[in-house]
């Protein structure tokens, strides 16, 4: 099972290997040992690695159909939803997908949270993880843009004047981003290019994310160090290879019922009315998934303080490792934590909700409180809760408490030494 | 398992309800059944090309629909006229074509090939010619609405007397379904306005459901060979998964842990 004593068996595969060692990867990747008590929240890794290929593939197709320029942008969209083979159907699979791609990652960044897995030693995983977010979140905002609809444009118009908060340099800094004077072809262009690169820079750092994750190995549901390989791990292929695959595949589900029976329910009408700089839609909204954050941005009276909150709301997570002061990772073990978490989660998702209504009123209030309990979250609920909390023995090993419910332990014990 | 699945359906329902929170606010649309809903849901045809005369003989002098073509009325899943039936709708009308060789630019019958004729040059033409409101582009109006298809069908139903405290412009209208209840649209049908082909009854309310048929065919041309795709996609994705677990029960049944 260990890496350094592989040796390809045919003479071939031994030439190649010392030259390109690719088949002891190859060998690393597939026996690389996991934990055996993984539950399904840790299918989400497969999931995304899916969800990225996906959207890299389908947009690569649509992009030798699409047109970037202001004035034809929007009809090349209509060209590749009616005249182009299967063009509905790419396009529609690309733009759920990256709903799709931020549901789940949403939940790999809370099954993280839940589970301690950003500490030591994975704090360098996280912070990739983080990079990959905000860089999928570029990649998303950007690729809103390109049909050219109602939304695109003020989305971006909105987006881009953010900048102009930085003191002195904003307003020449907007000016630099959209290639003028207001959002406009130049604007389009280079948003289409980054829209092409960003998801290949993605790519490189999925591959350093999980290089970086092979180093300690996975973390599990008990949060526990385990000896690799031992009794408490499998080896990736085929164990964790086929259920990640019948994870991936109930996604899949879930993913061909928006595409196929309700590709429109997660955009905007807006962006089906092509840009008009003159008309500005009553309300501007975010995708969904970026709501949260636009909740923050519009919950602080200033406009630069209101940019700092919604960046500091996302870089607050690459150092969560430190502001977690507890040495416990997974919060089966932490009562109090475990609360906390839920707390956070449903605090996150009123964000979301009052995110998509006018920022007025009682939407306005909740969304103070909510963006202060966020911030309260990690800057002092944490920090303090590691110090203060009093947490649950946490076993030695996984097969303990893998087998701790089963109600003959002895029996079942003596059952594993005979299958070694 | 179970919370994976309560989670997926929380997230779901939240979404579902934001994307409609704009759209439901205020008033209850009309409702009546599309046949183009549902798993197996597809257009009826005959509503499809009745609701082509309506827009030809009524939305269409003031109304574009710049990413139809007239070819599109004979492809599958839509309207389905005959092919020959299509060229005489494509010859009923006049496009400019050029320039020859000469540099001048003619009219011609129109063909298969062509986009559905503009009623204006450009927005300029239309809105001069419409006191300043621009008439919107029908191709994918259906989708450009929060409402949908039960909006526009209601919009059509909508117009009403103004209530006494509400004053209207000069070429303002009232209509209950509309975004501020003001609208520069003056009520387009009105009952026998159109003569079916079928014998179909001209009422506002028939009409107003065949156009909008038509008008969701517009913006989604392949929504029929959609929804077949879907249920086969669904289908075989279902039996793939069943036979999965099974294979990964089978696998895990070596290992003393879960799955």
């Amino acid at each position: 099972m260990s890496d350094h004593d592989y040796r390809p068996k045919s003479k071939v595969g031994q030439w190649f290997n010392d030259r390109l060692p690719l088949l002891t990867l190859a060998n690393h990747l597939t026996d690389y040992p996991t934990p055996k008590n993984l539950n399904y929240w840790w299918t989400f890794g497969g999931i995304l690695t899916f969800c990225l290929i996906t959207q890299i593939v389908t947009g690569l197709t649509l992009a030798m159909h699409y047109i970037a320029h202001a004035d034809m942008a929007f009809e090349s969209v209509e060209h590749i939803m009616r005249d182009v083979n299967y063009g509905w159907l790419i396009r529609y699979i690309h733009a759920n997908g990256a709903s799709m791609f931020f549901l789940a990652v949403y939940i790999h960044i809370f099954r993280s949270l839940f589970y301690g897995s950003y500490k030591s030693p994975r704090e360098i995983i996280w912070i990739l993880g983080i990079i990959i977010y905000l860089l999928m979140m570029a990649a998303a905002f950007m690729g809103y843009v390109l049909p050219w609809g109602q939304m695109s444009f003020w989305g971006a118009t909105v987006i881009t004047n953010l900048f102009s908060a930085i003191p002195l340099v904003g307003e020449g800094i907007v000016t630099w981003l959209w290639g003028g004077y207001s959002v406009d072809n130049p604007t389009l262009t280079r948003f289409f290019t980054l829209h092409y690169l960003i998801p290949f820079l993605i790519l490189g750092l999925v591959v350093l994310h999980i290089w970086a994750l092979h180093v300690p190995g996975n973390n599990n549901p008990v949060g526990i160090d385990i000896k690799k390989p031992s009794k408490d791990t499998v080896p990736f292929h085929p164990y964790i290879v086929i259920k990640d695959g019948f994870a991936l595949l109930m996604f899949m589900i879930v993913f061909a019922f928006f595409v196929f029976y309700a590709p429109n329910i997660l955009g905007h009408a807006d962006n089906y009315i092509e840009a008009n700089p003159m008309v500005t839609p009553a309300h501007i909204v975010p995708e969904w998934y970026l709501l949260p954050f636009y909740a923050i941005l519009r919950s602080v009276p200033d406009k630069l303080l209101g940019v700092v909150a919604m960046l500091s709301a996302i870089l607050i997570l690459a150092v969560l490792p430190w502001l977690d002061t507890s040495k416990i990772r997974s919060a089966v073990f932490r009562p109090l934590y475990k609360q906390f978490y839920w707390i956070l989660v449903a605090d996150v998702l009123i964000l979301g909700y009052v995110g998509a209504m006018p920022a007025e009123g009682l939407y306005l209030l909740i969304a103070r409180v909510a963006t202060a309990y966020y911030f309260l979250h990690f800057l002092v609920i944490l920090p303090v809760l590691g110090f203060k909390e009093k947490t649950l023995p946490v076993p030695l090993s996984i097969t303990e408490p893998v087998l701790g419910g089963s109600p003959n332990l002895a029996a079942v014990r003596n059952k594993e030494s005979k299958i070694e | 398992m179970k919370s994976l699945f309560k989670l997926f359906s929380i997230i779901i329902i939240i979404i579902a309800s934001n994307s409609y929170s704009f759209a439901a606010e205020k008033v209850e649309y009309l409702k009546t059944d599309w046949s183009f809903k549902g798993l197996f849901g597809k257009f009826d045809r005959a509503s499809l090309q009745r609701g082509y005369q309506v827009y030809t003989e009524v939305c269409a002098s003031c109304h574009s629909m710049k990413y139809l073509s007239y070819r599109n009325l004979a492809e599958p899943g839509g309207p389905e006229f005959s092919e020959v039936q299509a060229k005489a709708i494509a010859a009923s009308f006049e496009v400019t074509d050029g320039p020859n060789s000469d540099g001048e630019m003619f009219t011609r019958p129109g063909k298969l090939s062509d986009k559905f004729v503009m009623p204006y040059d450009n927005v300029k033409a239309a809105q001069a010619a419409n006191g300043g409101a621009y008439p919107p582009d029908m191709s994918v109006l259906v989708k450009a609405r929060g409402g949908g298809v039960d909006y526009i069908y209601s919009l059509l139903q909508g117009y009403e007397e103004a209530p006494s405290n509400v004053s209207l412009d000069d070429g303002v209208y009232y209509n209950k379904y509309m975004y501020g209840n003001k609208i520069r649209m003056a009520a387009p049908l009105s009952d026998g306005l159109v003569e079916y082909g079928d014998g179909t009854n001209a009422t506002v309310e028939q009409m107003s459901k065949d156009v909008t048929t038509f008008l969701m065919w517009s913006a989604e041309p392949h929504l029929e060979a959609r929804h077949q795709m879907g249920f086969k996609a669904i289908v075989y994705l279902i039996i793939l998964t069943i036979l999965v677990y099974l294979s990964m029960k089978k696998l895990w049944s070596r290992i003393e842990s879960k799955v």
